[in-house]
């Protein structure tokens, strides 16, 4: 799998993010913390994480969706994943 | 005397006829049918085609932020759409609109849906199958249960006096405007969301409602549908939609200047004990649950002006009705204005109380009474006064009104209001 360049998932983020929780996509920045910054409940992220799963084609486990604390661990994350297959 | 007086404030809907209460009530006058072919695919595989949907999609409105409305069902979208309309007509703030703030611990919500969530169940069901439990949005649970739309509307305006959803099939949301009249009247409340909502024109309903034979099968005519206590009347027609009144205290309502639409005066329930979808042919039930509302409103038969009947359109259950006005009223019941509000909007099952209760409310303000539309030849077995071809002028002055709702269980509910002086 081809490395996904980080504007790119940057972007994906955000769509997601304004369409699921309705927080517009240019606040979606590397070093927003979903909780304390952008507000986002469990319950959202579960949403979420399951739309970037589909649009980046990766799968985030339970387990691990509780250390996507920023932005920047889901790019870091999505990025790593790419690395290994 | 003691009793606390219950008055209504605010009022708030969305229906077959329009998107909120001044353009149902002027539809309503209008004689309009809500009745409509379904714009479904494969409509030939149902037995029945046709349904009262909402005159406007609660996305059209704007009211519910996008992500928000993602995460309800469609039936508490339509709550929610009323209650907020309700709210500002009661003159309480919301969101940009200035008015009162109220008391939270003071503010109750009684919100009912006969089904809940059924769109959602089944789409998620299909997500489900489709794709794995993964892919089920985590708030599915949240959009199917029944009290979601109670839920949603004391979660809006931070009602923490209680949230109530009950359910009785068609007669629950006449049954919440019960609950919130208690509410009051028991000092646990200042001022009750009360109302009801429903969201289920869905394939397996029109199914299921057809297997039952209880649906009107006019696919040729929607409009013509829907045609309470006329001799060539099939069954009734599916609605859906919201309606919600704000009920207050009187004192409360006095000592901050509201407006005040009519006394919400009282509530009369009874259980026929007799069969799961049927009532029986003599209407005692129905008898039993007026009686009480009138012993609870303090009112005499005699001083009942209109009823605002249960009216479906079904062969059995009209005629049955009449029978229990009879029973209830004696001679009475011949100088009663009748009319069935399902003849324009369908039958909104769960909102169909709060509707009719709403419709009765503007009735009484307006001394309106809108008429039953498509009674074309009266049924032979029917010789009461059924308003129809056009509204009825009510006298003025002192008017009170009952409105009756029946539901599948052998549940009765009667509500009754007063004309506010």
């Amino acid at each position: 799998m081809a490395e996904v360049s980080t504007q790119t998932i940057l972007d994906g983020l955000g769509e997601i993010v304004e369409e699921i929780v309705g927080i517009p996509a240019a606040d979606v920045t590397p070093e927003k913390n979903f909780i304390d910054d952008l507000d986002i409940d469990s319950l959202s992220m579960v949403e979420i994480a399951v739309a970037a799963q589909d649009k980046f084609g990766v799968e985030i486990p339970d387990d691990e969706l509780k250390n996507l604390r920023t932005v920047q661990d889901v790019v870091d994350y999505v990025q790593g994943l790419a690395a290994k297959a | 005397m003691g009793k606390t007086r219950v008055v209504v404030t605010g009022l708030g809907a969305s229906t077959p006829i329009g998107g909120d209460v001044a353009s149902t009530w002027d539809g309503l006058l209008a004689g309009k049918s809500g009745s409509r072919t379904l714009p479904w695919d494969n409509l030939d595989a149902l037995p029945v085609q046709f349904a009262a949907q909402a005159a406007v999609e609660p996305a059209d409105t704007g009211v519910i932020p996008k992500p928000r409305m993602r995460r309800m069902d469609r039936c508490q979208q339509f709550a929610l759409i009323a209650a907020i309309e309700a709210m500002k007509d009661a003159g309480y703030a919301h969101g940009d609109t200035e008015g009162l703030t109220i008391d939270s611990d003071r503010l109750g919500v009684v919100l009912s849906s006969g089904i809940g969530g059924l769109h959602s169940a089944l789409d998620s069901y299909d997500v489900f199958k489709e794709k794995g439990w993964r892919r089920v949005s985590p708030f599915t649970v949240p959009m199917l249960m029944p009290n979601g739309s109670a839920a949603h509307v004391g979660l809006e305006f931070n009602a923490t006096a209680g949230i109530h959803a009950l359910v009785s099939a068609c007669s629950s949301s006449a049954e919440a405007i019960g609950y919130g009249i208690d509410m009051i009247r028991a000092g646990r409340a200042d001022t009750v969301i009360a109302g009801g909502t429903e969201a289920c024109i869905h394939p397996l309903q029109m199914a299921s409602f057809g297997a039952m034979r209880a649906m009107s099968t006019r696919n040729d005519a929607p409009e013509l549908a829907s045609r309470p206590y006329d001799k060539a009347r099939d069954g009734f027609v599916l609605g859906e939609g919201a309606a919600v009144l704000i009920l207050e205290s009187e004192e409360h309502a006095r000592a901050r200047g509201a407006k005040i639409y009519a006394y919400a005066s009282g509530v009369g329930y009874s259980a026929d004990g007799h069969d799961m979808v049927q009532p029986p042919e003599d209407g005692r039930g129905a008898a039993k649950a007026m009686q009480r509302c009138l012993a609870d409103a303090g009112l005499e038969p005699e001083q009942i002006i209109h009823i605002n009947a249960h009216g479906t359109s079904t062969p059995q259950g009209d005629v049955a009705e009449l029978a229990g006005i009879k029973k209830a009223f004696g001679d009475h019941a011949y100088r009663l204005n009748i009319t069935a509000t399902k003849s324009m909007t369908g039958h909104l099952l769960g909102g169909a109380g709060a509707l009719e209760a709403l419709v009765t409310v503007l009735t009484l303000r307006d001394g309106l009474v809108p008429p039953t539309v498509n009674l074309e030849n009266l049924d032979d077995a029917v010789d009461l006064d059924i308003v129809h071809g056009e509204p009825r002028k009510l006298a003025d002055g002192p008017a009170a009104a009952l409105n009756n709702s029946f539901g599948f269980g052998g549940h009765n509910v009667t509500l009754a209001f007063e004309r506010a002086l």
